[in-house]
């Protein structure tokens, strides 16, 4: 057992985690942020992503132990004064969702990716979201998400 | 996954004094092969030792025609470097088609060279560069170092410290990705050195490999059409359900001209 402390959506905590704990299951099981999906056990799928350090990452593939220290943001951190982020909305006014699962990791991927290059093309939005998948293979509305989200996080 | 204890590494010394007193220790960098092995129950190391944040082992730097990229440099810092944007496109590109978005995040430069997995993009980069591998103990040349399907030269307790690439007239690298994992199918870097082409071809056979007879041509004439009448001989090609040898011997050759192509339009 180890004892860790990170800061979760702006609040810091502090856990003893055994060695082996995937810092998916710190955030689901120990801090009770469910919004972080399992959606497969092979770390392809995504549906766990979230940011550490400002960079998206799987957390079913990170051990907690590894994020001691770390900023962490998770599904939960993305509305602020009960405004939804520009990537949920856009998801929300697109239908960017069937089953929903996939989603809070598509929207995590996708803010990370406009983080990164806020003008992206047709190419490289396929590209930036080659981590996640969508078994309901709703991608066409979830590309014109992240298109409409683009144009409003450009404009500030 | 089975029980593990977590060992943070404070240094270099201090990560070789960690594996050299735990034997049944494996190191740990980005994870990305190794944690998810963890998780199927496929290895039972004691021990994690954690070097991925050690400073010894980041950086970028050009020096004396040389880039020297630090084993803990992570995929995207690689493929987002002015530095290797400018000194050698062709890595910075080939970091970029690493797996995704999250795993280029995590992964690193010294972990895929020394699990120096058949399908890893970076090996076929570190043999065409004719890289050298600096570890604690020496330094290796990429020949030596590579040895087929998960093996190098590393010995217990060795750990990568930085790859040193010759930096190449120019260069291109094209790979087919698997449409799921994104690991070559078939990648074939192509190097134009002033020792004459190298090709080195990753995810078709075993394990990384040069293609000698497209060496051959290709230095007397860079272009795609050189290639027309060589073929690799699919039975060195492996076989499975996403390929045969003989698709796998075409995609080879198919990206060797993607390569070349993109190579002379380098410039």
């Amino acid at each position: 057992m180890t004892k860790i402390e990170l800061t979760v959506n702006s609040a810091k905590h502090t856990r003893e985690v055994e060695d082996r704990t995937l810092l998916v299951d710190l955030l689901r099981d120990h801090l009770g942020l469910t919004g972080t999906h399992i959606g497969c056990d092979t770390s392809q799928c995504g549906c766990c992503t979230v940011h550490v350090n400002g960079r998206a990452i799987k957390s079913c593939t990170m051990l907690a132990v590894q994020a001691r220290g770390a900023q962490i943001v998770t599904i939960e951190g993305m509305a602020k004064d009960g405004r939804l982020h520009p990537v949920q909305q856009a998801f929300t006014d697109c239908h960017g969702l069937q089953c929903g699962f996939c989603t809070p990791g598509m929207i995590m991927a996708v803010a990370a990716l406009l983080n990164d290059n806020p003008h992206p093309s047709d190419a490289e939005i396929y590209h930036g979201l080659e981590g996640n998948l969508c078994r309901c293979t709703g991608y066409i509305n979830i590309i014109k998400a992240v298109k409409q989200s683009a144009g409003v996080l450009r404009n500030g | 996954m089975f029980e593990i204890s977590y060992l943070k590494a404070k240094s270099l010394s201090d990560a070789a004094a960690l594996i050299g007193a735990h034997p049944e220790a494996k190191l740990l960098a980005g994870g990305m092969t190794l944690i998810p092995t963890l998780k199927q129950r496929l290895a039972r190391p004691s021990h994690l030792v954690d070097i991925g944040g050690l400073p010894e082992l980041s950086g970028i730097e050009l020096k004396a025609g040389r880039l020297a990229i630090g084993a803990a440099a992570k995929h995207y810092e690689v493929a987002a470097s002015a530095v290797v944007k400018k000194a050698i496109p062709a890595l910075a590109y080939l970091a970029s088609r690493i797996g995704d978005p999250q795993v280029r995040n995590r992964g690193t430069l010294g972990g895929s060279v020394a699990n120096n997995d058949p399908a890893a993009d970076y090996p076929s980069a570190v043999l065409a560069l004719n890289a050298t591998i600096v570890t604690t103990k020496r330094e290796i040349a990429a020949e030596d170092f590579l040895q087929g399907m998960f093996a190098t030269a590393l010995e217990e307790g060795e750990i990568i410290v930085r790859v040193l690439f010759n930096v190449p007239k120019r260069a291109a690298y094209e790979k087919f990705p698997h449409p799921a994992s994104g690991y070559a199918m078939a990648g074939v870097f192509v190097a134009e050195t002033a020792a004459g082409v190298r090709v080195a071809v990753t995810g078709a056979a075993p394990g990384v490999f040069r293609w000698n007879d497209a060496e051959t041509v290709l230095t007397k004439n860079m272009k795609p059409a050189a290639l027309d009448g060589l073929a690799v001989d699919p039975n060195d090609m492996n076989e499975d359900i996403h390929a045969t040898r003989a698709y796998r011997a075409n995609l080879v050759k198919v990206m060797a001209k993607r390569a070349v192509q993109k190579l002379l339009a380098t410039k």
